[in-house]
């Protein structure tokens, strides 16, 4: 939904914005280091977040920054600087988002932004691991009893028109030979209102929206559930300028601390107390065992820095959009591999 | 204020005498205000008199009357009861949901972050003296008393205490750079410094539109048509999007800056066929027996052409001023953190999200309460201009 609303209403400034951006790439390549030596001399990195999306980068009621693309840039500013709280905020909306970080405006862009071919070639961005695996579910009430999308056959379905929302329902119903009967609603809040009327038995939007929605429409949450079924695929990753790799590589490895440290059990808690852990991927993760840092070129303490001051993924998770929050999101396929997820860290050493 | 003039009566000797019923609301001087608006002879009875021949007269306009009051009472009473009545005052979010009326609990809740945006919360005393100190000055300016060569020193020296308030960095005050500044001062700020650098800007403009260089000309013919040709938001996609590619990597300009400087041009564009109205409204003589004493042509616009031209062109001037105002609120979509913006955002938080109704009425009313009283400020500006002309 992010980034196709978009598409539809300004593809004409996106080509504009494309055309201009390809000139760019030109010049991009013989800038290798520039970004890492930049953001190391001004002492802060300039992150692209969105202006308010609950959960992923919003300012909370005292205008402080949090949220999960929040927790991206500080884990990065605490692997370059050992401070997590080095980061310098540029809210963007979802126009300008790829021409601010292709112009340099930023150094990094954590604002739910979905990977495709397209942004990661022509437009000249790379992009990070993805740190939230969002794509279009369905919301269905409690009282219903389902456990699958594939139950859904013969529903009503509330949806949004004109959206690829829609299209991808109908591929989804056409493809497992069940119908559905669309409830077509020109607004959200309308839709929303539908669907909690009884007018319809499903709702169906990207998951993280659906949690959004049920967070604010309901008293219990437990009411309504999201069927584990995504239908749609919508990595959202942090992304950089192509052109430096001591950057991109950075960034990446920021990430999969945060990963590699759930899946060791380290929290921001207990790693003071795993610096004496025997366990060689701890030491190696912790910097115990020398290597990493200098292999990044930061301090060999990085991630010993953002699992102190970030925390890992699962807590980073937890307290923004998971149970720890108003959005109650179950992990699905933001798991660990190891629990029937996505999220997996390569080895660290 | 009203004392500067209060030999004039009648404010708008031009307009037909308003009927006597009119008086009350028509009249807005406070030293007719203070004599009893009833004391020319009415009676008690005149309220009915008066419905009698006005609301009453025909049939047509006793169904029209009884109409508009049946619309009245299908829509105050509820509105009354979802703006007051049943409304949620403190509280948390469950209290609402139980509430039937509208839920003003979210302002209480969310006010800071709707009027500072993201400035630093224990620092949000300054932007809050800055708004005020930048209120009092625009009040003050608007006194007549106060327009002394002094104004402009003190006008000098509350744009640097903002400055400090804002920034911060010395005496003590911590630093906050200008990307965490939103809310009421950036909306406030933005629009005061666009109107006033458009204004000289858009008299230049539509001087050098009339003037007889064509160079000149033509550059303020390409600039005007090009603004007034192109939406504001395109404006703005040019300053934030396009402008930084160009500019070599590394060197950026200020966001906000960025946004100021587009829509000064914008405003500044429609500004300059506004004024460009006035001065062709000025009789040709004007023009020629300011040729005939000899008065060189900056003697001749600055003292016999503008101060009549500006003078008629006070209500689409204001028009533009309001105009200019409401759309700072459309640098939301160049990521800058203006009232509206971070009204939309406090609506974001999902414990709340129900209730982004009232948060929208509350900043309209905020931009409200700005532009009615600029209007409001305009008219009392133009009776004072125009209190010398009888036409």
């Amino acid at each position: 939904m992010k980034t196709r609303a978009m598409k539809s209403r300004l593809s004409a400034l996106a080509i504009a914005a494309t055309l201009s951006v390809s000139a760019f790439a030109l010049s991009g390549t013989a800038q290798a280091g520039a970004t890492f030596d930049g953001v190391k001399q001004k002492g802060y990195v300039q992150c692209g977040v969105n202006l308010g999306l609950y959960g992923f980068s919003s300012p909370d009621d005292k205008g402080k920054w949090s949220g999960l693309d929040v927790d991206m840039c500080r884990a990065v500013a605490a692997a370059m600087f050992g401070d997590a709280e080095k980061v310098k905020y540029t809210p963007l909306s979802a126009q300008q988002r790829l021409p601010a970080l292709q112009s340099g405006e930023i150094d990094l862009l954590a604002r739910n932004t979905t990977r495709t071919l397209t942004r990661d070639t022509a437009n000249g961005l790379n992009f990070a691991p993805t740190n939230y695996f969002d794509g279009q579910g369905f919301m269905v009430s409690a009282k219903l009893g389902l456990k699958s999308a594939k139950q859904l056959n013969g529903a009503t379905v509330c949806v949004l028109p004109g959206t690829t929302t829609e299209q991808n329902v109908s591929d989804y119903f056409r493809a497992n030979k069940m119908t559905f009967k669309p409830v077509v609603i020109e607004k959200n809040e309308e839709l929303n209102k539908a669907f909690f009327a009884g007018r319809c038995d499903a709702l169906t939007s990207d998951a993280s929206q659906l949690a959004a929605i049920r967070a604010a429409e309901v008293q219990n949450p437990n009411d309504y559930v999201i069927l584990p079924e995504l239908i749609s695929k919508e990595p959202l990753s942090p992304a950089v300028r192509q052109g430096d790799e001591e950057w991109m590589n950075l960034v990446t490895w920021a990430f999969y601390a945060m990963v590699q440290a759930e899946e060791k059990g380290l929290t921001s808690e207990t790693v003071d107390a795993a610096m004496t852990s025997p366990d060689p991927d701890v030491k190696r993760l912790l910097g115990v065992t020398a290597g990493n840092g200098k292999a990044l070129g930061v301090e060999e303490n990085w991630a010993y820095a953002i699992i102190k001051q970030v925390g890992n993924y699962a807590q980073s998770y937890e307290r923004n959009v998971g149970s720890g929050s108003k959005l109650k999101m179950p992990r699905g396929q933001n798991a660990l591999y190891t629990e029937g997820g996505l999220m997996y860290a390569p080895p660290m050493k | 204020m009203s004392k500067q003039f209060p030999a004039d009566p009648a404010p708008i000797p031009t307009a037909p005498v308003p009927p006597a019923h009119w008086a009350a609301s028509y009249e807005e001087e406070p030293t007719q205000a203070s004599a009893p608006p009833q004391a020319n002879g009415m009676t008690a009875l005149k309220p009915f008199g008066w419905a009698k021949d006005n609301l009453f007269n025909t049939p047509l306009n006793t169904a029209l009357t009884l109409a508009c009051l049946f619309l009245l009472w299908l829509v105050v009473p509820p509105m009354a009861n979802w703006l007051l009545l049943n409304a949620s005052w403190s509280g948390s979010s469950e209290a609402c949901r139980e509430a039937a009326g509208a839920c003003w609990s979210v302002i209480v809740v969310k006010h800071r972050l709707i009027f500072f945006g993201t400035y630093p919360y224990d620092e949000q005393w300054r932007p809050f003296l800055a708004c005020a100190l930048f209120v009092a000055m625009l009040g003050a300016s608007g006194v007549r008393a106060f327009w002394r060569p002094w104004l402009a020193v003190a006008w000098a020296l509350t744009l640097v205490g903002m400055g400090v308030l804002m920034w911060g960095g010395i005496a003590g005050l911590t630093y906050v750079p200008n990307d965490r500044w939103g809310g009421l001062p950036i909306t406030l700020m933005l629009s005061v410094f666009s109107i006033a650098l458009a204004f000289p800007l858009s008299i230049l403009l539509a001087l050098g539109r009339q003037s007889s260089l064509p160079a000149i000309r033509t550059f303020c013919i390409g600039f005007i048509e090009t603004m007034r040709g192109v939406p504001l938001v395109s404006v703005l996609f040019m300053a934030s999007v396009m402008f930084p590619l160009f500019l070599p990597e590394g060197v950026t300009v200020d966001k906000l800056l960025r946004a100021l400087a587009g829509m000064t041009l914008f405003t500044a564009a429609y500004l300059a066929e506004a004024v460009r109205g006035g001065l062709q409204a000025i009789p040709k003589g004007q023009y020629e027996a300011a040729d005939a004493l000899g008065l060189s042509y900056w003697q001749k616009t600055m003292l016999i052409v503008l101060p009549q031209a500006l003078r008629i062109v006070i209500p689409p001037i204001v028009n533009q001023f309001i105009s200019a105002f409401k759309d700072t609120s459309l640098v939301t979509i160049v990521g800058l953190y203006d009232l509206l913006t971070a009204a939309t955002v406090a609506t974001t938080d999902p414990e709340w999200r129900p209730y982004f109704a009232e948060v929208y009425v509350f900043a309209g009313l905020m931009f409200w309460i700005f532009c009615f009283s600029m209007s409001r400020y305009s008219q009392w500006l133009e009776r004072l201009a125009n209190r010398y002309t009888r036409r």
